[in-house]
């Protein structure tokens, strides 16, 4: 019952299959209330797929995905509805519905969840884009923004329902150094400001130890080390030290790399 | 196997569209979560019944105009040019306005069901949805289901009345009927079972449609090439079932005497 308060999120020896190969082995992590948690890995290493399972949005094979004290995989319908509004996703192509301008975007959930009125809803969104920094393009389609204003329109979406949990799936991933700077520091920012948790998937190293709390390395699908960004920095595992240094040479070997950028 | 799981699918889809129109708006309060959107209706109404009425107008027209030019050439040996009036008429309202109805909105509004699906589905945005806890079926499938399954009936009973019309102007203006004589002929023999014979089918059809649409749009993978192929598939899948389900209505009403 300690756990309970400390652990937003706990996830139990979680095992996931995909066409015969094990993508998930084995994974069982506890993230803190309020904590930036970084998953870091390799393409493939199943990162993406375990946030996924986290968020609910992909079945496990076995094993416990714990929220709030509750075990969430095994519900269904309405229940998990209920969980998933307290969860923001951010996706890696933002994923905005792209027939709907900004604004409609964000107020989507809202509006989908809540029976406030409108002028609320549009209160609500315009503070929320102002929160990414957005202000001012709420009338913009998505295929009008940039990269990086369409990753802040998926985060402001993300946060519109004041979710626990915000999950992020490689949130700078094909942005510019400075852009990808200002997105690390709105995660920061929110997960201050709103006191929420941020579960983020990456394999970028330099915004790994910008924002990161406490980091995971995943590989194969099973967890290599859990730490805080000094202990990871400070690693004696030689899979961690080569991924973090970028080095050709070490234990991960590229013919198992292409292998796994095949399935 | 294949094909009854393509079936099985199918009939999840039209389940769960089912509990989104009839059980769901019951069972949540007002205030809990929005289970039916009439603007989004009303939307998808206005696209697939006003947008469509040019089209269903050129098709059931010409077709009027070719079953008065054809019969008249075979009733004129027999003496009974009069009776093109109520050949068309019933031909239309029994079998060819909806069955051609149903076919050029599975061409116009089934493959922009399905595109518009698959195009969210490769592009993360159902996956977005799902995970923000909001149904896709009931999102995006329920309204097109509702509005089709209204507006393709209301379509078909246009395109009666487009073909009566395409049969009159040939009656009329070419084999010279008398204009009063040959609308009294038409309706003479139309009963009510024939116009609603033609409505049950439009009725399935519209079903048809947004299902095969919905199913090939959700299931679509591989980029844009896969939205094109599903949307193919879409279209082609409909054509078939249109055309199957109309022989077993058809047969239906054959073989219990009506």
């Amino acid at each position: 019952m300690l756990l309970k308060n400390d652990h937003v999120l706990v996830t139990e020896q979680l095992f996931k299959t995909y066409n015969g190969r094990q993508v998930l082995d084995d994974v069982s992590l506890s993230i803190k209330r309020g904590e930036v948690f970084v998953i870091m890995g390799g393409s493939g290493c199943g990162k993406s797929t375990l946030l996924r399972i986290m968020a609910g949005g992909v079945p496990l094979t076995s094993g416990k995905v714990i929220f709030d004290g509750k075990e969430i995989a095994s519900l269904r319908g309405e229940e998990k509805d209920r969980i998933k509004c307290r969860f923001g996703m951010s996706f890696q192509s933002a994923a905005l519905l792209d027939s709907l301008t900004v604004e409609e975007n964000v107020s989507l959930p809202i509006k989908e969840h809540t029976r406030l009125n409108k002028e609320v809803v549009h209160i609500i969104a315009m503070m929320k884009l102002k929160l990414v920094g957005l202000q001012g393009f709420e009338a913009y389609k998505p295929s009008e923004l940039s990269g990086g204003m369409k990753k802040r329109a998926g985060l402001a979406r993300a946060i519109a329902l004041d979710p626990d949990i915000v999950f992020y799936d490689e949130p700078t991933a094909g942005l510019d150094p400075v852009v990808c700077a200002v997105v690390d520091q709105l995660i920061l920012d929110l997960t201050k400001k709103l006191n929420i948790t941020s579960i983020v998937v990456t394999h970028n190293m330099e915004s790994v130890f910008r924002i990161a709390d406490r980091v995971a390395m995943l590989y194969k699908g099973k967890v290599l080390q859990v730490g805080t960004v000094d202990e990871i920095r400070n690693s004696s595992n030689p899979i961690v030290q080569q991924f973090i240094n970028g080095a050709i040479e070490g234990p991960i070997q590229m013919e198992d790399k292409l292998s796994e950028a095949i399935y | 196997m294949c094909w009854c799981q393509i079936f099985m699918d199918g009939v999840k889809i039209l389940l769960e569209t089912l509990y989104w129109i009839f059980i769901a708006p019951f069972r949540f309060k007002p205030q809990e979560r929005k289970a039916l959107d009439g603007k989004a209706v009303f939307d998808q109404m206005a696209f697939m019944g006003c947008d469509s009425i040019l089209i269903v107008f050129f098709v059931t027209f010409f077709t009027g105009i070719v079953l008065a030019m054809q019969s008249a050439h075979q009733l004129e040996r027999m003496g009974g040019v009069i009776y093109v009036a109520s050949l068309v008429t019933i031909s239309l309202c029994r079998e060819l306005a909806p069955v051609l109805t149903a076919l050029v909105i599975a061409g116009r509004i089934g493959a922009s069901i399905t595109a518009e699906i698959a195009s969210m589905k490769v592009n993360e945005q159902i996956e977005a949805l799902d995970t923000m806890a909001i149904s896709p079926i009931r999102y995006l499938v329920t309204p097109k289901f509702i509005a089709l399954v209204l507006m393709l009936p209301l379509l078909s009973i246009l395109g009666d009345a487009f073909g009566i019309l395409g049969g009159y102007v040939i009656g009329v203006y070419n084999l010279h009927i008398n204009s009063g004589l040959y609308m009294q002929i038409a309706f003479k023999f139309l009963t009510l079972k024939d116009v609603y014979t033609g409505l049950s089918k439009a009725f399935v059809f519209a079903m048809i449609i947004t299902l095969v649409g919905a199913y090939q749009g959700l299931k679509t993978e591989g980029g844009a090439v896969g939205v094109g192929r599903s949307t193919t598939n879409s279209v082609v899948m409909s054509f078939i079932l249109i055309i199957l389900a109309d022989c077993v209505i058809t047969g239906i009403y054959f073989f219990s005497g009506n």
